[in-house]
Order: C-alpha cells, then sequence, then structure tokens
C-alpha cells in the first residue's frame, strides 16, 4: 500500500482538554485563533449590510442622524450654550458608540450562536470578541469622519495631548471586551439579560459625559454630596473626558448665550489625563483576565443551557 | 508508535433541569430550584489512538459516544480527566453547522476553515480541491441558504476532507448525501487510511466499523466495555448490548433465551465446496417464547457473505432446553474459514433477543482454482 510521506508526530506539540484550562491556556488558545477572528469580523460586517443599498455607508449615517439629533435638542431647542457643540458631542459619541454597540450586540451572541458553540470547537470568547472587533472598525471609520470633519471646519484638536489617545482606546477596547464576554457568557444562563442590558445601556448612556458638560452640569453637585469619585467609577467616563479634552481642546469657554464663563472640562495637566488613562489601562488589563477567567467558568455548563 | 489521542479518566457529568428557571424572575423566585439531576453521561474512560490507526466508538443512542467524541474535539470539556492530542484535528460532528446562510458558498469555505483551525493560506491552497470534491463549481458564489440539504454537507465534508488533518473525527455523517456522494467519502476516508492518518468514527452500524475499522471501542451507558479488534468488541457490542437491552425492552413477553451451545452431528465444522452441512443450535429458554431464527456468514476479514432473511425462520421456544437445526445444502463458497453468527429475533424482526457472534467456524476446501470467496465457475470459450 502506497503511503504519502507525512510529517511525523512524535515531536509534534500535545494540547489537552482538561476539565478548566487555566488563564494562560485560554490566553494562548485566543491569540492563535486570531485568523478566525478577523473571518468572523469580515463576515459579521458583510452580513449586517448584505441585501443594504447603502451598505457599510450605514455606519456612518446612523451615528451621524444621531449626532445630529442631540445637537438640534441641545444646542437649538435647549441652547446648553456650549460653543462648537457639534464638536463636542461627536468627541463623546465615538466613544460611546463603540462601547454601546459591542455591548449590546455581544450580549446575545453565544444564544444566538448555539448551533455553532455545540458543534464545533473554538475558543468561544471569539464570538463576543468578533462583535466588539466590527464595533472598533466602525468606530475607525467614524474617528476618521470625526477628523475630516476638524479638517473642514478647521478646528485644531490638542495636538500635544494626541498620543494619549491610543492610550486611552486600549483601555476602552479591554473594558468593552470585558463586558462583552462577560455578559454573552451570563446571558446564556438568564435570557433576560438581553432586555435588560438596552435599559442598563440608556441609563450608562446618561451617567457618561456624552451630551452634556461633566464639569459644567454635574461636576458641582457631585462634590458636594462627596460624589464624585462615584461617578468617576464608570471607566467610559474618563474615556470620554480624554476625547473631549483632545478634540474639543478647550476646558473654558464663553457662553453663546450669556456670556458667561463656562467650565467645560477637567482643567488637569496633561500628566494626570495621561497617569490616569494609564492607570486605567493596566486596571482594564486585569478586568479583561477576570472577564476570560469568569467566561471559563460558565463555559462549562454551556451545552446543558443552550 | 505515538500516540494522537490519549484519553485520561475522562468523565462528563449534566445537569439536567427539569424545570427550567432562564428568566430573572423564575431565578429570584426559584433562588434554588431543587429539581436538578446529575446525569453520568461518560465515567472513567480511558484509551488511546495511535498514529495511523482507525478505531470505531460503537455504542447504542445514549451510550455517550457522541459526548466523548465532542470532548475529544473540544466542544465540551470534560467534568474530570485529560485528554491529549497531537497533530491537528478535523471534526464532521455536524456537517455545515458553522455555515452562516447569508454568505456564499466561497466565504463559508473560508469561514469554516478558519473553525476548524486552518489559515487564509491553507484555504487557498485547497480551495479548488474543495470546490471540485463537493461538485459545486456552479454556486460557489451563491448564498448559502439557497442550498439544498446536501449540497450543504458536501461543501461541508469536502472542507473537513481536504484541509488534511493528521486526526479524522466522524460522526454518523456518512449516513448523509447520496449512495454516490457516500461511497465517495468512504473512499476518501480509506485514501486518509492510506496515507497513514488516524480516524476516529462513532456510529452504531456494525457493517460501518468491519468494513473501515482497525480496533473497535464500545460503549455502554457512560462506560467502555470493550477495547479491541473489530471482532471482538463487535461481539461484545452484539451479545451483551443488543442482548441487554433486548432483554430490557421486551421483559414482559419474554425473559433468558440463551443460545448454549452450537454443533454438528460428527464434531466436525469442516465441509467440502459443493457438499451439505447439518448443525444444531441448543438454545434454552425460561419461558415459552415466539420468535425468529437469524443466521449470518462472515468471512474473517468481516466481509458479510450472507445473512438470513431478516424476518428469520419462526421458531417456538418452549420453556427449557430447545434444539434448532440448520440445513445448509450446496455450500458454494470457496477455501477458507468463515464465521457464523446466530440468533433469535422477535417476531418482526426488529429487537435481538439473543445473540451469539462468532457462534461457530467452518471450514471449505476447495479444490478448484477459483478465487475469492463464492463458486460462480463461469464456462470461457472464444466464439
Amino acid at each position: 500500500m502506497a503511503r504519502v510521506e507525512r510529517r511525523d508526530l512524535s515531536d509534534a506539540p500535545v494540547r489537552v482538554v482538561s476539565a478548566r484550562a487555566n488563564l494562560a491556556t485560554r490566553l494562548k488558545n485566543l491569540l492563535s485563533r486570531r485568523e478566525l477572528l478577523t473571518s468572523l469580523i469580515t463576515s459579521d460586517i458583510r452580513i449586517k449590510y448584505k441585501g443594504s443599498a447603502l451598505g457599510v455607508f450605514w455606519s456612518m449615517l446612523s451615528p451621524a442622524l444621531t449626532l445630529a439629533t442631540y445637537f438640534l435638542v441641545f444646542s437649538i431647542f435647549l441652547k446648553n450654550g456650549i460653543p462648537n457643540f457639534v464638536v463636542y458631542l461627536f468627541s463623546g459619541l465615538v466613544v460611546w458608540n463603540m462601547f454601546q454597540s459591542a455591548v449590546s450586540s455581544a450580549t446575545g451572541v453565544i444564544v444566538d450562536r448555539a448551533g455553532l458553540v455545540k458543534k464545533v470547537s473554538f475558543p468561544r470568547e471569539i464570538l463576543a470578541l468578533a462583535n466588539v472587533g466590527a464595533s472598533v472598525i466602525y468606530f475607525f471609520i467614524q474617528l476618521v469622519v470625526l477628523a475630516a470633519f476638524l479638517l473642514l471646519i478647521g478646528h485644531q484638536p490638542a495636538w500635544g495631548y494626541l498620543w494619549i489617545l491610543p492610550i486611552s482606546f486600549g483601555a476602552l477596547y479591554l473594558f468593552t471586551a470585558s463586558v462583552a464576554i462577560v455578559m454573552s457568557a451570563v446571558t446564556v444562563y438568564l435570557r433576560d439579560m438581553r432586555h435588560l442590558m438596552d435599559v442598563v445601556l440608556q441609563l450608562w448612556f446618561w451617567i457618561s459625559p456624552v451630551v452634556y458638560s461633566y464639569e459644567n452640569s454635574i461636576a458641582g453637585p457631585l462634590h458636594r454630596h462627596g460624589l464624585a469619585s462615584l461617578y468617576f467609577l464608570n471607566p467610559v467616563t474618563l474615556i470620554i473626558l480624554t476625547f473631549q479634552r483632545i478634540f474639543y481642546v478647550s476646558t473654558t469657554v464663553h457662553s453663546t448665550t450669556t456670556g458667561a464663563l463656562l467650565k467645560i472640562l477637567p482643567t488637569w495637566p496633561m500628566s494626570t489625563y495621561l497617569y490616569m488613562n494609564l492607570g486605567l489601562l493596566v486596571l482594564m488589563a486585569v478586568l479583561f483576565l477576570v472577564a476570560l477567567s469568569i467566561f471559563g467558568r460558565l463555559e462549562g455548563n454551556f451545552e446543558s443551557e443552550l | 508508535m505515538t500516540n494522537v489521542i490519549e484519553v485520561e479518566g475522562i468523565s462528563k457529568q449534566f445537569k439536567i433541569h427539569h424545570e427550567r428557571h432562564q428568566s430573572l424572575k423564575e431565578r429570584l423566585l426559584h433562588p434554588r430550584s431543587g429539581s436538578t439531576e446529575v446525569f453520568h453521561a461518560l465515567s472513567d474512560i480511558n484509551f488511546k489512538v495511535a498514529d495511523g490507526e482507525t478505531v470505531g466508538i460503537l455504542g447504542h443512542n445514549g451510550s455517550g459516544k457522541s459526548t466523548l467524541l465532542k470532548c475529544i474535539c473540544g466542544v465540551l470539556q470534560p467534568t474530570s480527566g485529560e485528554i491529549r492530542l497531537r497533530g491537528s484535528l478535523a471534526a464532521l460532528l455536524e456537517l455545515g453547522a458553522g455555515f452562516q446562510h447569508e454568505l456564499s458558498g466561497r466565504d463559508n469555505v473560508y469561514l469554516y476553515g478558519a473553525m476548524l483551525g486552518f489559515s487564509k493560506k491553507m484555504i487557498d491552497a485547497i480551495f479548488d480541491d474543495v470546490v471540485a470534491f463537493s461538485e459545486l463549481d456552479h454556486f460557489i458564489d451563491t448564498q448559502v441558504k439557497f442550498y439544498s440539504s446536501g449540497m450543504y454537507v458536501r461543501l461541508a465534508f469536502a472542507v473537513a476532507v481536504n484541509v488534511n488533518p493528521d486526526i479524522l473525527v466522524v460522526d454518523e455523517v456518512l449516513a448523509v448525501g447520496d449512495e454516490r456522494f457516500q461511497a465517495k467519502c468512504i473512499d476518501r476516508i480509506q485514501h486518509f487510511q492510506r496515507e497513514g492518518r488516524s480516524i476516529l468514527l462513532v456510529t452504531h452500524q456494525a457493517d460501518t466499523v468491519r468494513a473501515i475499522c482497525d480496533r473497535a471501542i464500545v460503549l455502554d451507558g457512560g462506560h467502555l466495555v470493550a477495547d479491541g479488534p473489530v471482532q471482538e468488541s463487535l461481539r461484545t457490542f452484539r451479545e451483551r448490548l443488543m442482548g441487554g437491552a433486548a432483554a430490557r425492552e421486551t421483559s414482559r413477553v419474554t425473559a433468558n433465551v440463551n443460545i448454549d451451545a452450537i454443533s454438528t452431528p460428527n464434531g466436525s465444522f469442516e465441509v467440502r465446496n459443493g457438499a451439505g452441512l447439518h448443525f444444531d443450535v441448543d438454545i434454552s429458554a425460561e419461558h415459552a417464547f415466539s420468535g425468529n431464527f437469524v443466521m449470518e456468514i462472515f468471512t474473517r476479514s468481516g466481509l458479510l457473505v450472507s445473512r438470513s432473511d431478516a424476518q428469520g425462520a419462526p421458531v417456538d421456544l418452549r420453556p427449557g432446553p430447545n434444539r434448532v437445526g440448520v440445513d445448509l445444502s450446496q455450500i458454494p463458497l470457496l477455501d477458507g474459514i468463515y464465521d457464523i453468527n446466530v440468533g433469535v429475533v422477535d417476531p418482526h424482526g426488529s429487537t435481538v433477543i439473543a445473540w451469539r457472534e462468532r457462534a461457530a467456524s467452518i471450514q471449505v476446501i476447495y479444490d478448484g482454482r477459483e478465487g475469492g470467496i463464492v463458486e460462480i465457475s463461469p464456462s470461457i470459450r472464444q466464439l
């Protein structure tokens, strides 16, 4: 019988399937399946816009419409007096859109892809991470639109602060991924999470300084009640403030309605922004590992729950 | 020889929820719903598969064979124990499970390949083979949701076998597709064997195991009850499991029918080609039972030569010892040793009541020059 030349398997690496893989193995498995992650992200995006006339253009159009709505409400109807409010709004929304779209799509992903989860072997976190990845791509598209918009209206970002952006984005990615991973697993056991998350995300939006100014609107009352540190427990807050500091630049402005001096953003020096973002990045990296191990614990019983 | 799969002390338990509280309200109202039951799907399974071996896993529905396979593929985590794997593995658990309906066949080939753990470059290299094997040239850019179920399965099978894994895991997928495609799949699996790759095949069809496997493992109720040569394992599978299951199922009508012995008047199972052979089968029954008697003849290499009508010949067993006589007239077999399996099935021929695998071996003596199994005696002349 003809034997075809094959590699000798005696020194091939050994893969171990056991009751509970440790964190290092989980991370290694995740890293080794990067290619699957990119495949899933591209197929996610393709499916989302398959058959729609405007295609990926929707990923720009829908944030643009949100932006227009909030601009209309807060700048025209409610007149918050913040000059250049569009820029302020845009820089916060870019961050929020990424977090919100990733978490809301990842929450039900394991349940929705039960057929796959029960039949094909791959690190299941990748499903949630693929949703986060798709949101990252939309995030960058929006960032490009924001840059083009700034160029168009001749608004200069804070160039000196720009290099904090990657650190801040790293923290945003890790936080979003952690929440997405944990929620995707929890939803397997508690199907209500999907609906609950919709509500929670709405509330979350309003406790993040996207459409209002932290310093101008709520910093005062919060400090009076000693709740300021509580407000900063929301990791999204610091990231949004950093983005606003970088793109909106001015910390103090003259109101367009009354002409009075408005304090919009914290007047921290660059080093404070840097250290706070670095600290957040480290914290979020730890959180990500915690999320992975929580997922690992919950994953063991997926089969009997799906 | 290197072991490509080492299964060590694998156990798997499932929690069975009798009432499923999956909504938040129900969880809050029933914080500790006591109605969960632990089901032991697998208990302490140990075995090894060497490089190049083809191993069959036999067992009835619910015996744990699919659970075991899922553990090996990494779809399920075992509750305890460890499985060590060497080399790449492709699993045909449920064909097309990874397909995205909205995407084209082409995109799905890449996605499915990535799910099996193969890089885009590797898929690029085999893409044409995949398309050729699946015979979907005209439809490869059509969305998968427009595929027929046969096309679906063909594409998935084509990906899994063309990525050339070191270990191929197959779970009863050979039953799908038309006959021609099935033959193609079996052919492909045999090609795999010739290349010295390892195959793990799960089935409850004894014939498939006999045709393909080097070794077979039998699972019953989550326990490994046999691990050895195909013939031995099939014997256990048939006798112990089929008999046992039948006894459990039909205990109302019957109990304990047993095949005690098989004998010939002169004690010899040697027969000349063309001659007849008579043998008696001693059967004891605890209660009166009307059933059918069945017989099979196999070659030593496991090829089925003859199986009596599935309905069998009716026998009325009295309580106590019974004797059934079997006459084989003019045996057309050629030189060799043939194994005889005998059994008693219920009147509908659907459940096996008693079974004896390799109850006897007959030796056929043939003086002619024909080769093979059966004497055809062709007369050949030039016209």
